[in-house]
């Protein structure tokens, strides 16, 4: 891969860095008084903080895609990108440990203790001793405050047709990549959009069953642990699942723009591992959310 | 890689206000980190003092109590990811390219991203402290159920410390990608100084242990404002939950705090000492042992939250067994000095007393790591007592030692050294005095997050508040030593500056030039 340099390309003054953070600012501090108070104020100030950020995006990545573009980028930088995109992947792996770490141990501690088990037995005793262990976990020791739901989610319904969606997506992807490196366009503009199309359908598929677990099952946020862990960690998933499909269909349009060569392609590389990530942390959870 | 010409070079020498907002250059925005984490320390010195004048004598004088649990709370969330954080990423940014002969970081507009969004964050934090109701004064562990009763200050603190995630892993990024992918030919790992290697561990620490703060207060949020029960009982969670989350988080954070610290007194005691590091791979050993151990250990922070017995028994042994590795790194600096030519100017002074005071600090962690024992001091003024001897004598000397120790390569000028010392004994005598007798209290049975006491408690809270008043006063002769410095007064530094450093810092000018190596050196 020669693009003429043999140089670290480092890059001049950018605005786009304090731009980005003025933009997480107003969001953040538009939500922030949303929650406090519900008012117009924090409304527009998360608006135009997205606003903000969005522009950003465009920005800065249209910045590096150009400096990529007129070969500025030599080997080192390329493997530069390599290694930031990684660690990334693994600090968003560690965000959603969290959330598995939450479910683990209401499973096996925090619900068992209530209801009598082990060492805690008694804060069963004090607490609520009518209470019985279960999971999942629709009988919840004080439904006073709570939406009780009348079932669990299933596993093999939608969630396991998801399972299958999404992991022929990651095929799907792998094969487009495998026509860019044989410089084949039409391989790789097939599999990028077939990726993104199973991407859609996966969240619409998605969107679907939340629309079932809300009005049929009476299954929310506020009915309890496992109305907790469950919609969190498969909404944090469908956050990253909307993100990669954006991400996506960015690079299929450079791909239709023919910006990527059979060696200097690390942006579809970098949005394949990300979607490669989604896809792993969706096994993880159609095992330990649906499945078990 | 073997001419590394600047690109950048034909943007030439950025001036003016942009030079700062827009840079992309690893000593501007490591400069930009530094005065940040300066003014920190000033801000969250001020609530420091707030806390010794109200504890200067028992009842309530100055401020009422939930003032009081605010100045703690606030306190410790700015020195923590305001002051302390920030200083070690500074350090990072100016030192790393320079030892491993770099032209920048790896992505120098994401270390500029990094930077700006701390101020940000910091807006946000310190603005709920004129907010109606207050900042939160819950602790800076951020408990529930007792911290969701913050009022409007409750999302804006969980959103600063997004934001604070945000940098700090975006930095920790930065500094793996550039130890890997940016050192010069010749610079193999085993020839990395050691600062670089601390830096390198503690950066895996950050990206492993951040994100799972970002859950944990996520949760909090989604538990006050959209009724899920991560934390409450009623709906089958657990409020000890949280702990276990924050935890996990929470002791990596504190190594996070030290093993730079460790680096920079790895670099400093050599140098004084005029030998070589003893024991450079036991060094880099002992610090790894340190991180692994720090993921296993964090159950040591709540021993009595009433854990199963097997809990207890596991955390104290995986705690105590980190002893070890701390041992062979304290051991190493002292070996280092044996029969060295020692001189003692204000950096190695720092080191020096860093390896006396962190040690303290470190007995106490082992009397604390015991699960019996610890029962006693759970949540008394020894805790207190033992973290400020590791965080200030340790984390905070270790930082004061490196800035006299690198602001002459930085500014090309000499520090006033008499000014220097004076500032480093009115420290260590007055950070003992403020310290060391709240392990008294402590053993007495004060509880910490209290703005009263009981009479008894008297002399030593006075002792105490007289070491604070003198350590935060001794500061300001810091700030003007550096001040003056930076602004050219004092003798003109060599390149070398010091006769014993070594190292590729030590072959650029004083100041070094805006573009560190435009050509790779060679390394041998």
């Amino acid at each position: 891969m020669d693009h003429g340099e043999s140089t670290y390309f480092v890059p001049a003054p950018s605005h786009w860095p304090l731009i980005g953070s003025i933009g997480l600012f107003a969001l953040m501090l538009g939500f922030a008084l949303l929650l406090d108070d519900q008012t117009l104020a924090g409304g527009y100030a998360a608006g135009i903080g997205l606003l903000v950020f969005v522009g950003m995006l465009f920005g800065w990545f249209g910045t590096v895609i150009r400096e990529s573009r007129s070969g500025r980028y030599n080997d080192q930088v390329d493997a530069s990108f390599r290694w930031g995109m990684g660690w990334f992947i693994f600090s968003e792996v560690m965000f959603f440990a969290a959330f598995f770490g939450a479910l683990f141990y209401a499973r096996h501690f925090a619900v068992p203790w209530l209801g009598g088990s082990g060492d805690k037995a008694i804060s069963h005793d004090i607490l609520w001793p009518h209470f019985v262990a279960a999971w999942p976990l629709l009988q919840l020791p004080d439904p006073a405050n709570f939406t009780v739901a009348k079932e669990a989610m299933e596993a093999f319904g939608l969630p396991a047709v998801n399972t299958l969606i999404l992991l022929s997506s990651g095929a799907t992807v792998t094969w487009a990549h495998w026509g860019l490196k044989r410089d084949r366009r039409r391989q790789l503009i097939i599999g990028l959009a077939a990726t993104v199309a199973l991407g859609i359908l996966f969240l619409t598929l998605q969107a679907h069953e939340y629309w079932d677990a809300y009005t049929l099952k009476n299954l929310r946020l506020s009915s309890g642990i496992y109305g907790s862990t469950f919609f969190m960690l498969t909404g944090f998933h469908g956050a990253h699942v909307t993100i990669g499909a954006i991400m996506l269909s960015v690079i299929l349009a450079r791909s239709a723009l023919g910006h990527f060569t059979p060696t200097h392609h690390f942006a579809f590389e970098a949005v394949s591992w990300y979607w490669h990530f989604v896809d792993v942390v969706w096994l993880g959870l159609f095992i330990f959310v649906y499945l078990l | 890689m073997a001419e590394i010409a600047l690109h950048g070079t034909e943007h030439g020498h950025p001036s003016g206000i942009t030079r700062w907002l827009f840079s992309t250059n690893h000593k501007d925005i490591g400069t930009l980190y530094l005065l940040f984490s300066l003014t920190m320390f000033f801000v969250g010195g001020t609530f420091a003092m707030v806390i010794r004048a109200e504890l200067f004598k028992p009842g309530l004088q100055f401020v009422d109590a939930l003032t009081f649990n605010q100045m703690t709370t606030m306190h410790a969330l700015v020195m923590i990811f305001g002051a302390v954080m920030p200083a070690f990423v500074g350090l990072a940014n100016w030192m790393i390219p320079l030892m491993i002969g770099a032209p920048d970081m790896a992505l120098p507009r994401l270390n500029n991203w990094s930077f700006w969004i701390l101020p940000f964050a910091f807006t946000l934090l310190l603005s709920t402290l004129f907010m109606p109701g207050g900042g939160p004064a819950g602790g800076w562990t951020m408990y529930p159920p007792l911290f969701l009763q913050t009022g409007m200050a409750f999302p804006f603190v969980i959103f600063a410390i997004h934001l604070m995630g945000i940098s700090s892993v975006m930095g920790a990024i930065n500094v793996i990608t550039t130890v890997f992918n940016m050192r010069a030919p010749g610079m193999v790992f085993r020839k990395l100084p050691m600062f670089v290697w601390t830096w390198l561990i503690t950066a895996f620490l950050l990206i492993a242990a951040m994100p799972v703060l970002a859950g944990a207060v996520t949760m909090l949020l989604t538990d006050k404002y959209f009724g899920t029960s991560f934390f409450n009982a009623a709906g089958g969670g657990d409020p000890v939950m949280f702990q276990h989350v924050f935890w996990f988080f929470g002791h990596p954070e504190v190594y996070i705090m030290i093993l730079p610290a460790f680096g920079i007194v790895s670099q400093i005691v050599p140098t004084f000492a005029r030998k070589p590091l003893f024991g450079y791979t036991s060094m880099i050993y002992a610090v790894g042992a340190i991180a692994i151990l720090s993921f296993i250990v964090w159950g040591h922070h709540m021993f009595t939250v009433g854990m199963p017995l097997a809990g207890e028994l596991f955390f104290m042994y995986s705690t105590i067994l980190i002893a070890v590795p701390t041992g062979v790194k304290v051991f190493n600096w002292v070996a280092t000095m044996w029969r060295g030519s020692l001189t003692f100017e204000t950096p190695m002074l720092w080191a020096l007393s860093f390896i006396v005071l962190f040690s303290i600090g470190g007995f106490s962690g082992l009397m604390l790591g015991l699960a019996p024992v610890d029962f006693q001091y759970q949540d008394t003024y020894f805790v207190v007592a033992h973290f400020h001897y590791v965080l200030v004598t340790g984390a905070v000397f270790a930082i004061v030692g490196g800035i006299h120790y690198w602001l002459p390569k930085w500014t090309g000028r000499m520090y006033d050294e008499r000014l220097g010392k004076l500032h480093f004994w009115l420290s260590v005598i007055s950070v003992n005095l403020l310290f060391f007798p709240q392990h008294f209290l402590g053993l007495a049975g004060m509880p910490r997050r209290v703005a009263d006491y009981a009479v008894q408690y008297t002399e030593w809270n006075m002792m105490s508040s007289i070491g604070g008043f003198i350590f935060g006063a001794s500061q300001l002769l810091f700030l003007y030593n550096v001040i003056r410095t930076i602004r050219g007064s004092g003798a003109k530094a060599s390149d070398q500056v010091w006769e014993g450093a070594h190292g590729l810092e030590w072959t650029l000018p004083s100041p070094p030039p805006y573009h560190s190596f435009t050509t790779a050196p060679e390394v041998k």
